[in-house]
């Protein structure tokens, strides 16, 4: 096996195995903590020793039973330090988890990482940290944090968790509605990472991201099935995931809506999309966002030309979005839709109301940088341009902003 | 697991008397339900006293250690098997006393 085959392979079991390892030794040692360094430093031991030994016949397995070795180590290591000869008991030859699909158990770990007495932004990082996989400098990254501050929240809310005792289950059938829509929202983050991942060594969209959000959401829908919100994240993440591979070029270029091959778009995924859209019209309750934003999707994959996208629709929708709520990037969302309904001067002015708070943020950059190159302001465009490129962190999204702005007059 | 489920108030003995009877149905309810410990009212901050004798020489300091608007004006100490079942019964203390409550563990177990 080549060095390029067995990192790949590291790669792969990293995605596919990770959120597995640490949720099966968490069940085991209930800790987190020593789950999660555990799980870290069985990967590091595969990372060292896989390119000479070769790479395992069950990677998930050597993992867990390497992760299992390292948490009796530190717990053998503390309860010596503690003088608690209990817990150095435990037996090297406990029987690993077996590696079907043991989805209870990563649902488990999700529901204690979205527990609702951590802060939401401690949920997303510890979601990401523990059912993702992600590294704290990965995270820190997508928070805009610094790493160090990062590393400390997630410290703090293991610690949280185990002082407090937040349990490792599943909550009971009438705390689930509560409980689900602080998940949601950590999933569709999740979700979101994957779409657009940052990191310039990163692959521009982690498939492996996408379906680990998908396949929980889909998760909490046989759990859940009545719950709107819950069909329609899943309707909405289908929809977008359906574009994927559309979504980036051969040469690692992101396409934009109005320029993707629509028959690559997956036919299976629109039409399970639209079904979900459908079911939440039929059941006739006020939608909430993930309703909307699926129903904003629903009407760009029924158009099978980019001409024939029905705008007025997306922008009552969007009308309908703002009044749930009135944050800036929705507005901005509201304003590319407006470009194309009433014209780019009239989405322009929409946007540049938002520099108090979006300055910060490469999606205003780059929505106004198009908006100004369809107005032939060349000059203003490519500064607009070049502030989206320094802002953006999506290796697919720089090139095709550098592109465009190479292109401008 | 025991936890401490402090009420929050800017005053203290200021219960009327339907919250009186509600936190006597909620206390019922706990001990009937094995997590009752202890529980009281405290008196304002203005009543404590803060003693230093760290070097053996007392020191007696006139009001609380910490002055703040909010303070804790009562309190349960409950038994409960984990968080969720301790934000419960705490919800309901919050909703039987008509104050906000902050939940905190103790340590040990």
């Amino acid at each position: 096996m080549s060095e390029v085959e067995v990192r790949q392979a590291i790669t792969r079991a990293h995605h596919e195995e990770w959120a597995r390892v640490v949720a099966s030794l968490t069940r085991r040692f209930g800790d987190l903590d020593i789950a999660e360094e555990a799980a870290a430093e069985a990967f590091a031991t595969a990372v060292e020793r896989w390119p000479t030994h070769g790479v395992p016949p069950n990677p998930g397995a050597w993992l867990t039973t390497t992760a299992s070795r390292k948490a009796i180590d530190r717990i053998r290591r503390e309860a010596k330090r503690d003088d608690k000869q209990k817990a150095a008991q435990m037996d090297y030859d406990y029987p690993p988890e077996p590696l079907g699909p043991i989805d209870d158990e990563r649902l488990r770990l999700i529901f204690t990482c979205c527990h609702p007495a951590l802060a939401m932004e401690t949920r997303v990082a510890l979601t990401l940290r523990m059912v993702g996989g992600l590294t704290v400098p990965e995270i820190a990254r997508a928070f805009l944090v610094q790493k160090t501050a990062m590393a400390q929240r997630i410290t703090r809310a293991k610690a949280k968790i185990k002082a407090a005792r937040i349990p490792y289950r599943v909550p009971a059938a009438e705390e689930l509605p509560a409980r689900v829509s602080g998940v949601l929202a950590v999933l569709f983050l999740v979700f979101n990472e994957g779409y657009l991942a940052t990191g310039s060594d990163t692959d521009p969209v982690r498939h492996d991201l996408t379906a680990e959000a998908i396949r929980l959401t889909r998760l909490i829908r046989t759990l859940m099935p009545d719950d709107g919100e819950v069909t329609g994240l899943l309707a909405l993440m289908l929809l977008t995931e359906a574009r994927r591979t559309a979504r980036v070029s051969a040469s690692g270029e992101l396409v934009p809506l109005d320029e993707q091959d629509r028959g690559a778009w997956d036919a299976a995924l629109v039409a399970e999309g639209h079904r979900l859209v459908r079911e939440r019209l039929a059941a006739g309750v006020a939608p909430g966002r993930y309703q909307i934003l699926a129903a904003i999707n629903a009407v760009h994959t029924s158009a099978r030309d980019v001409r024939d996208t029905d705008w007025s629709q997306v922008v009552a929708l969007y009308d309908q979005f703002v009044r749930l709520d009135p944050s800036p990037i929705i507005a901005l969302n509201r304003a590319v839709a407006v470009a194309e309904l009433d014209g780019p001067d009239v989405a322009l002015a929409a946007v540049d109301g938002l520099e108090d708070t979006l300055a910060g943020y490469h999606a205003y950059h780059a929505t106004r940088a198009d908006l100004l190159r369809r107005l032939g302001r060349s000059q203003e465009s490519r500064a607009a341009y070049d502030k989206a490129i320094e802002l953006a962190g999506n290796t697919a999204e720089t090139a095709y902003l550098t592109r465009r702005r190479d292109q401008l007059g | 697991m025991q936890y401490l489920v402090s009420v929050i108030d800017d005053k203290t003995n200021s219960g009327t008397p339907d919250e009186m009877a509600a936190i006597d149905v909620f206390n019922d309810q706990l001990e009937a339900e094995g997590h009752w410990v202890f529980a009281g009212g405290l008196s304002s901050p203005s009543s404590a006293t803060v003693i230093d004798n760290r070097d053996g020489q007392a020191l007696f300091t006139d009001g609380p250690f910490l002055e703040s608007k909010e303070y804790m004006a009562g309190f349960w100490v409950i038994r409960a098997r984990d968080l969720d079942v301790a934000l419960k019964l705490a919800s309901e203390g919050s909703k039987a006393c008509n104050r906000k409550v902050e939940v905190r563990p103790l340590l040990g177990e």
